[in-house]
């Protein structure tokens, strides 16, 4: 043993090859690659699905799909986008970048950094294989309110599952990030000097602990509902199937902030260095996040406007709801601020960064509308939120991770992508985005209702607008694919190590593509 | 795969009516906004719209017409140099302050419409309205009237086999019948899952939720036709429960209600006569048209989940147990029990109608009077 123990330190990058390296990797850096290649998969999964969901609604009247599976696949198509492309994919950027922007030579609990990566291909394989049951996948909505999803067949009971295991992954990755964060800075890393990714994702990392076993409650309260004999959503049996939506949402809406933290941290990286300033109002920044964290906690319930709650709970949480606006508003005009009197210039990671401010912003003031609750009670259901919160969910959190992505790919591979395909990727992105989503606004608005397979033929045109825009989206996003692949295989320029002319920061002080182990010896930060 | 890709013809006829449809047709609205209010209620709620959405404007155009400019003047390409600066603190409290303000203003009005929109009380009539997957029953609680309303839009139109009306998908067999300009209290539940009741024009929007009795109200400036749609996804054919009002002036509503009661006498006594085997078999092919949803214009069924009739072992096997099935329903699944939804006339004759049609023919049929004796 010691003589091992011996060579493994004189080979300091020991390890498998092929397959049992991935498998067996704890090295922060493999870590995030397969979590990054994993959340890339599952966003042409779920991509797909929405693609067939929108090829249904090309024009009235039912075409290629039931509407069963029309149900099934609006519920995967969700699942699948906000557990297995966004989250996994911010997950992967964390890992990559925090140990390298906080100076650390790993994250904190390397094996269990490898289980909480590895059981997700589990829970997915279990997710889609419902798809396959007798009686479909779940088709109840991705909020699989009861009593609905008590009706379900063995689908529901493997989502059910599937969720549990991806509930186990966020924590055991959140778990990780936050000691890592807590006890991993280089010397002279004080906490208001973390890069603001590393805060964002560090408040993230407490909301996940305290959202995500919420979920697994509910869905187990669900599946003893669906087995064993018990009512809790059931009202024959002293049960309330409103007590299920006040649980999913109480993780809902915490989780809406999960999934867009991580997004609003990207993009304070990204803006300074292009616009070659620090980042205006750090520590308003810092405390906007927290202050969005801890409202989060306190809106829930207007997800729930139309189930008849007390005119008090209304006010309540319409009122709770509205003061989201300002820290958000304080985050938007900081980024406004770091851009002005600045010295700009726009690459992709730019351009995408300035997208999504100013696209999360539209996503940001429908929600305001939609917190006021006579108002709600018109939009509720309707393709308004449809629109509402992919305005949010893509414009706000998959571009930033484009953003990420071309921000970060030339550190990681050594290897600078073509900035002429990086741009056509961006503007295509941004104008099938708007073409796909902008008149599913004016659909909501005239009355159209979400998760319908079929509409009236008052709702053509927006329709089929939007369906062609969404074909455009799709298509687009296998430029991303061919310019990672192209870096990934050294078919690119070579990047120097400061890649960015403004760039700050630790991850940048080391080479391009950066060795396996980095930070072995602890940077001093000034 | 079948399962996946319902008729693989549809492709084609996908495409080629797709090609057909591209010159945007004769349908079309190009709705951009709320529509056109016909309640006090749906009136406020679209001029509190209106100006939420111009507040929202403004200061989106006056945001991004600072992020543009900053975008163009401070180029690095312009030679623009950056100034360092990274705080400001009077301005961070301006435009925390100030968004606040705005919100306060936004809170007032929609306080006051909420207040506005929940005062149930001095109401005229009262309507309890049921959801069922996948239809809504109406019961007018002063009048004694009940009746259900299902979507009358034929399968054919829905499966691109005929060319669809104007108000496809949006049109019932039996609408709810309001008096205009009277103050109706609403009464609403459900049989099954959580449904939502919705006409967009009234700008009322609840939940019908299983043991729960939510309540809304609605005063109808104008009679007319008015549709709406199921808004809380309820399963298969979500999409496939619409909601018709049919508005009149306070006097015909009065007549109508008469009329209505008359004609529950009237059938009281079709239940005891006794039926020939074409009159059930005419009768029953109408009232199947509530099974299609489930079990198929063909009998066929949508398996595993809803079975075919089509040679099942209900329809072919005794009538004592076709019977119950129908009156009672099957518990923990979606066939629910239809003894209080149709009368026993419709009972007997869509049991006849399925023992001896849809691929079916045993033979037999049951007497609206045996359907009565068993209740």
């Amino acid at each position: 043993m010691s003589v091992a123990h011996t060579e493994t330190h004189d080979h300091h990058d020991h390890r498998p090859s092929g397959v049992m390296r991935w498998l067996t990797t704890t090295n922060h850096k493999d870590i995030g690659t397969m979590y990054l290649i994993f959340s890339l998969m599952m966003f042409f999964v779920g991509g797909v699905m929405a693609l067939a969901i929108r090829a249904e609604l090309f024009q009235p009247g039912l075409q290629l799909v039931n509407p069963e599976l029309f149900n099934s696949l609006t519920t995967m198509h969700a699942l699948i986008m906000i557990f297995g492309a966004i989250m996994p994919g911010f997950v992967g950027f964390a890992n990559w970048q925090i140990p390298m922007m906080i100076g650390a030579p790993d994250m904190a609990l390397p094996r269990m950094n490898n289980w909480s990566f590895w059981i997700l291909p589990f829970a997915f394989t279990l997710l889609l294989g419902s798809l396959f049951t007798a009686g479909g996948g779940p088709a109840s909505g991705w909020t699989l309110y009861a009593p609905l999803s008590i009706q379900g067949g063995a689908g529901v009971d493997m989502t059910i599952l599937a969720i549990h295991m991806m509930g186990i992954s966020s924590v055991l990755g959140a778990i990780n990030i936050i000691v890592t964060i807590m006890n991993m800075r280089a010397p002279g890393m004080h906490m208001m000097k973390l890069p603001l990714f590393v805060w964002t994702w560090l408040i993230t990392a407490f909301l996940l602990i305290a959202a995500m076993p919420v979920l697994a409650g509910a869905v187990t309260m669900l599946l003893t509902d669906r087995h064993f004999g018990t009512a809790f959503f059931d009202p024959a049996g002293g049960g309330d199937p409103v007590l299920f939506q006040h649980i999913f949402w109480f993780f809902g809406h915490p989780e809406v902030y999960i999934l867009i933290l991580p997004a609003f941290g990207i993009v304070s990286q990204i803006i300074p260095t292009f616009s070659r300033k620090p980042l205006f109002g750090y520590d308003s920044m810092v405390f906007a996040t927290a202050g969005i964290a801890f409202l989060s906690f306190i809106v829930w319930a207007h997800h729930m406007f139309t189930v008849g709650m007390p005119l008090a709970g209304e006010l309540f949480f319409m009122y709770a709801t509205m003061l989201i606006a300002v820290p958000t508003g304080v985050k938007v005009f900081n980024w406004v601020a770091t851009m002005w009197r600045g010295s700009i210039s726009f690459e992709t990671p730019m351009l995408f960064a300035i997208a999504v401010v100013f696209l999360f912003t539209i996503g940001g003031l429908s929600g305001l509308m939609l917190a006021i609750v006579p108002a709600d009670f018109q939009y509720h259901d309707t393709y308004f939120v449809v629109a509402h919160f992919h305005y949010v969910l893509f414009s706000g959190s998959i571009m930033a991770m484009m953003a990420a992505t071309y921000y970060w790919l030339p550190k990681w591979t050594g290897r600078m992508y073509s900035e002429k395909l990086g741009k056509t990727h961006f503007w295509l992105t941004t104008i099938f985005f708007n073409i796909t989503f902008f008149p599913q606004h004016f659909l909501g608005l005239a009355g159209m209702p979400r998760r319908i397979p079929d509409y009236s033929v008052q709702f053509s045109e927006f329709n089929l607008i939007s369906s062609l825009g969404a074909f455009g989206l799709g298509l687009s996003q296998l430029i991303m694919v061919y310019v990672i692949i192209q870096c990934v295989r050294g078919r690119a320029e070579k990047a120097t190590d400061q890649v960015w002319e403004g760039a700050e920061g630790l991850e940048w002080t080391v080479a391009s593509p950066p060795p396996y182990h980095t930070f072995s010896t602890p940077p001093t930060v000034r | 795969m079948s399962r996946v890709f319902f008729r693989l013809r549809n492709l084609l006829r996908f495409a080629v009516t797709a090609v057909a449809f591209l010159p945007f047709s004769a349908y079309s609205e190009w709705g951009l906004n709320l529509p056109p209010p016909s309640t006090s209620i749906a009136g406020r709620i679209l001029d509190l719209h209106n100006a939420i959405m111009l507040v929202c404007l403004v200061i989106f155009i006056v945001v991004f017409g600072v992020m543009f400019y900053s975008l163009y003047a401070h180029r690095k390409s312009r030679g623009h140099k950056a100034h360092q600066f990274s705080h400001n603190s009077k301005l961070e409290v301006v435009w925390t302050v100030i968004p606040f303000l705005i919100l306060v203003g936004m809170a007032i009005p929609s306080t006051a419409t909420l207040l506005f929109m929940e005062d149930t009380t001095d109401s005229d009539l009262t309507v309890k309205i049921t959801g069922y997957q996948w239809k809504w029953q109406y019961e007018y609680l002063e009048h004694d009237i009940s009746f259900f309303s299902n979507l009358s839009t034929p399968r054919a139109q829905i499966e691109n086999r005929e060319p669809k009306g104007e108000h496809y998908l949006l049109e019932v067999d039996k609408p709810v019948v309001l008096p205009a300009n009277r103050k109706i209290r609403f009464l609403l539940t459900s049989n099954d899952v959580i449904h939502a009741w919705w006409i967009p024009k009234f700008g009322v929007k609840k939940d019908a939720i299983p043991f729960y009795i939510n309540e809304f109200w609605a005063n109808i400036d104008e009679p007319g036709d008015y549709r709406g749609q199921c808004a809380e996804l309820c399963g298969k054919d979500h999409g496939f429960m619409p909601i018709v009002a049919n508005v009149m002036a306070a006097e015909d509503f009065d007549a109508w209600v008469v009329d209505q009661q008359a004609m529950k006498v009237a059938s009281a006594g079709e239940a005891d006569r006794t039926w020939t085997m074409d009159e059930l078999m005419v009768h029953g092919q109408e009232v199947y048209f509530q099974c299609i949803a489930c079990h198929g214009d063909q009998g066929q069924g949508v398996p595993p989940t809803f079975p075919p009739l089509t040679g099942g072992a209900v329809t072919t096997g005794p009538i004592e147990e076709h019977i119950n099935v129908v009156m009672n329903g099957r518990p923990n699944t979606t066939m629910v029990a239809f003894k209080d939804q149709l009368s026993d006339a419709d009972i007997a004759a869509v049991i006849t109608y399925e023992r001896n049609a849809l691929g079916n023919s045993m033979g037999d049929l049951v007497q609206p009077s045996e359907i009565k004796a068993l209740r």
